[in-house]
């Protein structure tokens, strides 16, 4: 069985001579929730725009479903759908006339592009506004407009640059449920994103891309197991005026009712909250700091910084 | 793509650019029809009455395919450069370019609806020339290729204008400074007869002037030109630019990074 996505060898130096790319490779399995990740410049968006066939490679292989994009791309476009990170749509058209249009660039029937482009809208809360000129959308109905365009001609690889970029937690949490199931459904998903908990939410495996190189190719699971630390937040009852010493813990005051505790890989939560106890310290909740994900992204993004350095 | 497919993706191209000048008739369908009637008044009515015949015709007969022709040119043109740089500024053109359509169905389906905006802007100042004079029919396929053949051409020549441009002031240019001066100068207020030899010679280098004249043919059964030299002058230009815009195209020149 082939891979949804196959990237061998993938590089790109724009005419300016910056190399956004250097010999970039990965690979992401059929039915995959798949994370590429990175900081600002990264080569994310050179990677995902090159799949797309927006951006030139300047060499290197990409095939999509067993299909070289080069040499088979109708068949290998056929199987992908792209929702990018800027609205690309024309702004004049009615919503319906976006989606159906899209549907008639891949040679739909008239029957199956329209029954798709009603099911898609109704699908993503759209089907209301039809008729209404897509520059009338508010930013969330643009995004899930997207993300029905790319749906229409029901790809089995859809790749989300920076999907919940600017919307708000309720329709983020509406479009996860959503991914989630067309993801169940059978649909390889690829996603950019800044939110470090939607990765972690949602995607199974994960590559960090950073300054054009992949430098973790893994699941999320097995790079979480890398964290050597998580730092928590602890609410307390009582006011404090400095952090408590606790032993074999790394603790720092956050406001006058919360400490930061960083618990090392192998130290229990049960010893620490014994300690707080001895120390008459009662907790009423408690949080991580950051999300896990961040945490080790900024560790190994960080490290790399260092090593530069 | 199966044959079905592409004919069904061409005619989303098509259908889409059709419904998208008809839909704002108002600043692509009227003002032509406003301005060369304007023409027809001033140029043929008014002036044509004191400069009397020119090619051995009343000045309105004689400027009237000329004009024709005129908003046949400008028309296939600024429709396919408005229509796809709008796409390129706006971004949707990556709604092509993700798709799998091939590269000749995206150019073709742009140049039909250039056509198709070419065509039915001729067939309006046609209707309106008529107010004016009585139009003769001296070969309908003459009249019909030589149409066609001519709006394809600057339909592509708009495609390209599109890609190269950067920005809206770019899309101007080209009809600006190119464009319209040739148009003037390619026979429609004249006979190139009326020109010294050297003009002659410098204007024959006008391809406006081989669609002005066999256009002029078809109506009048009179020319500047020798017809067949003409249109194979018009086939030749037509093909390279084609190929031009498909090459442009292929290598994503102004859209791709």
């Amino acid at each position: 069985m082939s891979a949804a996505l196959t990237i061998k060898n993938l590089s790109k130096t724009y005419g300016d001579g910056f190399a956004a790319l250097k010999n970039v490779s990965f690979e992401v399995q059929q039915g995959d929730f798949f994370a590429l990740l990175g900081p600002n410049g990264a080569g994310k968006s050179t990677t995902l725009g090159i799949v797309s066939s927006l951006v030139n490679a300047t060499s290197g292989q990409v095939s999509i479903f067993g299909y070289d994009l080069v040499t088979d791309t109708a068949n290998a476009k056929k199987n992908l759908g792209v929702v990018p990170q800027e609205f690309n749509f024309n702004a004049f058209e009615t919503v319906h006339n976006i989606v159906r249009t899209q549907a008639g660039f891949y040679g739909l029937s008239a029957k199956i592009a329209d029954s798709r482009t009603q099911y898609y809208l109704q699908k993503l809360g759209l089907w209301d506004k039809k008729n209404t000129p897509a520059r009338m959308l508010s930013g969330g109905m643009k995004r899930r407009l997207m993300i029905a365009r790319a749906l229409v001609h029901e790809p089995k690889l859809l790749i989300l640059d920076e999907p919940t970029a600017g919307v708000d937690i309720e329709l983020r949490r509406s479009m996860w449920s959503f991914l989630q199931e067309i993801n169940a459904a059978g649909t390889t998903i690829i996603l950019t994103t800044h939110y470090l908990e939607e990765a972690e939410h949602l995607c199974k495996n994960v590559a960090i891309i950073d300054a054009g190189k992949i430098i973790q190719n893994t699941s999320i699971k097995a790079l979480l197991q890398q964290l050597d630390s998580e730092c928590f937040v602890l609410d307390l009852t009582a006011n404090i005026e400095q952090a408590p010493h606790i032993e074999g813990y790394k603790t720092s005051l956050e406001d006058q009712h919360s400490i930061l505790v960083e618990v090392k890989k192998g130290q229990t939560l049960n010893a620490l909250f014994k300690q707080l106890e001895l120390l008459n310290l009662n907790v009423t909740s408690m949080r991580n700091k950051s999300n896990r994900l961040e945490e080790m992204f900024l560790s190994m993004v960080e490290s790399k910084l260092e090593q530069k350095e | 793509m199966s044959n079905q497919q592409l004919l069904i993706a061409l005619y989303t191209i098509v259908h889409r650019e059709i419904r998208r000048f008809t839909r704002i008739w108002a600043q692509t369908l009227l003002p032509p029809a406003i301005t060369m009637s304007l023409y027809f008044v001033i140029f043929g009515n008014l002036i044509g009455s004191r400069i009397g015949e020119m090619g051995g015709f009343s000045y309105m007969e004689f400027i009237v395919p000329g004009l024709i022709m005129m908003s046949v040119i400008t028309n296939s043109y600024s429709n396919v450069v408005s229509s796809f740089y709008s796409a390129k500024f706006q971004g949707n053109v990556e709604e092509l370019l993700v798709s799998p359509m091939p590269n000749w169905i995206i150019l073709v389906g742009y140049i039909i609806g250039g056509v198709a905006r070419g065509l039915i802007v001729g067939f309006i100042v046609t209707i309106l020339s008529l107010f004016f004079t009585d139009l003769q029919v001296h070969s309908l396929p003459i009249i019909i290729i030589v149409t066609l053949l001519t709006s394809i051409l600057f339909a592509t020549g708009g495609f390209i204008n599109a890609m190269l441009a950067n920005s809206f002031d770019d899309v101007s240019i080209v009809p600006t400074f190119i464009l319209t001066p040739l148009t003037y100068l390619g026979g429609v207020f004249y006979s190139i007869s009326l020109l010294p030899d050297f003009w002659q010679g410098v204007s024959q280098l006008n391809p406006i002037l081989y669609m002005v004249s066999t256009f002029r043919y078809g109506i009048l059964g009179a020319s500047d030109i020798n017809i067949y030299t003409s249109l194979s002058v018009i086939v030749v230009f037509m093909l390279i630019l084609f190929f031009i815009a498909l090459n442009m195209l292929t290598k994503g020149k102004g859209i791709r990074t």
